[in-house]
């Protein structure tokens, strides 16, 4: 049985299609449409109920070492108020799960999970945490809100004092009211976006997602955010990322450090090589809307698979993101994409698809 | 929802307008198109290609997903809209003007439902959900 968030009956009343999606029921989009949602974020301001996503503290005197060793980033020298992308690996490498890791003090740092990997992570983190460091799983008392685009500043400043809402990306604030709601908001997102990100208790969830509305955010639904990340070219796990894909095959290079101590897997990737394949982006040139899972061939020879695809409803315009050999992986070459038995015409383009330009 | 009564039905929700006694017309109803959210592909089949009740003619794409659209008869192909090639979203917005095909030398007819049986079964299909 799926598990409510603490907004359902907002969707509902918003009359958003609801779906099971990683043991939560969510709206996979409202009247307003997929495409519609989506142009909302990239141009004004768009609104995300994300409270399925797993939440947990790890906290304690050697947390900052425990965290080294479990995940692939440094942590360091990360100062208090800074949010962190990383990979947590397993044994051989491959990706246990992506995840953000925020700093709330020097021995305490807030981790945020992808719902369907919530358990597993949490299992993962109990059985490898060392040192004095403690875990708590906060998933089911954390609600979140998504606030992206170019207007999420003018949607919230009615309902929040502008100066305290963290100014870098990939920083964050613990405690801002929102809608007269003790809120932690971070400014990041899975849109491409400018954007924040609202953690608050679930029983003040309705209050805060309401007045966002009243305010002129557009609700979206998973579909947006999907087409969104997509466009972005933001990996998704289980699509570019799973226990079997090492993260420098997937280009995210930039989040393993593999000059800082021992951590999980940094022996099996010491010992990889050039990668056989990378993740490259796709876009169709012939007619036809590229998927996930779909062969690619260049001169009768399949060379790689597809991980994610839609239209991109931005850029108007059907793109991928895929595995392909490394040797024939360079931008500008030309590839069949196998859509349902027809083969599409495709080109290697560089990623990300696309890149918001920077207001500040 | 809009369900016109001078048009006849498919339990897999397309329409068919009968033009004479042998050639119609075939779309997808309001029903179907808000089911299937935003198009934004069509794949049409190929003037004097056959046609069988039934059976898969073309092909839609959502944002998110692919849908088979099933022949309300059986017959040869004698005009598809291309229009739709390049407009998807004008299914979306007016379903029963964004025809997809016209069928000619028709043979047979699959179950077809007039719009007050249409509109009943809709109904059921909604309460399921």
């Amino acid at each position: 049985m799926e598990k409510k968030t603490p907004l359902y009956e907002q969707h509902i009343a918003l009359k958003g299609r609801i779906v099971p999606f990683a043991g939560y029921l969510l709206p996979v989009q409202y009247p307003t449409g997929v495409i519609a949602e989506h142009m909302a974020v990239r141009q004004h301001a768009g609104l995300f109920d994300v409270s399925h996503m797993g939440e947990a503290l790890i906290e304690g005197p050697q947390a900052e070492q425990a965290l080294n060793y479990i995940l692939s980033n440094q942590f360091t020298g990360m100062p208090v108020g800074k949010a962190r992308y990383t990979l947590m690996l397993n044994e051989t490498g491959g990706v246990v799960d992506d995840l953000i890791v925020y700093r709330r003090s020097e021995t305490s740092f807030f981790l945020v999970l992808n719902a369907a990997n919530t358990e597993k992570d949490l299992a993962w983190l109990r059985a490898h945490l060392q040192g004095e460091a403690s875990l708590t799983d906060l998933s089911d008392r954390v609600a979140q809100i998504a606030v992206q685009g170019p207007e999420a500043d003018k949607v919230l400043s009615g309902l929040a004092d502008l100066e305290a809402l963290p100014k870098k990306y990939y920083s964050f604030v613990e405690h801002v009211t929102v809608a007269s709601v003790p809120c932690m908001v971070s400014r990041t997102g899975y849109t491409g976006e400018d954007g924040y990100e609202l953690y608050m208790e679930p029983k003040d969830a309705p209050a805060v997602w309401e007045a966002l509305v009243q305010a002129g955010a557009t609700p979206c639904g998973l579909g947006a955010r999907d087409t969104l990340r997509l466009e972005a070219s933001m990996p998704l796990y289980g699509h570019e990322l799973n226990d079997h894909m090492d993260p420098l095959c997937a280009g995210l290079g930039f989040a393993v450090k593999l000059d800082k101590e021992d951590f999980i897997g940094k022996s099996a990737l010491m010992q990889l090589g050039e990668p056989a394949r990378v993740r490259v982006g796709l876009k169709a040139t012939g007619r036809g809307i590229l998927r996930e899972d779909q062969p690619i061939w260049i001169d009768g020879k399949e060379v790689g698979v597809t991980t994610s695809g839609t239209h991109c409803p931005y850029l108007g315009v059907s793109c991928a993101m895929a595995y392909i050999d490394t040797a024939c992986s360079a931008p500008g070459t030309a590839v069949e994409v196998e859509v349902r038995g027809r083969r599409v015409a495709a080109e290697i383009v560089p990623l990300p698809f696309y890149k918001r330009t920077k207001s500040k | 929802m809009k369900i016109p009564n001078e048009l006849l039905y498919t339990r897999s929700h397309e329409w068919i307008q009968k033009l004479d006694e042998t050639s119609a017309r075939v779309g997808v109803t309001d029903y179907a198109q808000n089911q299937l959210g935003d198009l934004v592909f069509v794949n049409l089949p190929e003037v004097g290609d056959p046609v069988t009740p039934g059976e898969s003619f073309a092909d839609v794409e959502s944002v998110k997903a692919v849908s088979d659209l099933y022949s309300p008869v059986g017959g040869t192909v004698s005009a598809i809209n291309e229009e739709l090639l390049d407009a998807p979203q004008r299914i979306n917005e007016a379903p029963y003007d964004a025809w997809f095909i016209e069928v000619g030398e028709i043979t047979e007819y699959g179950d077809l439902m007039d719009a007050a049986a249409y509109e009943a079964f809709c109904a059921e299909e909604e309460a399921k959900h």
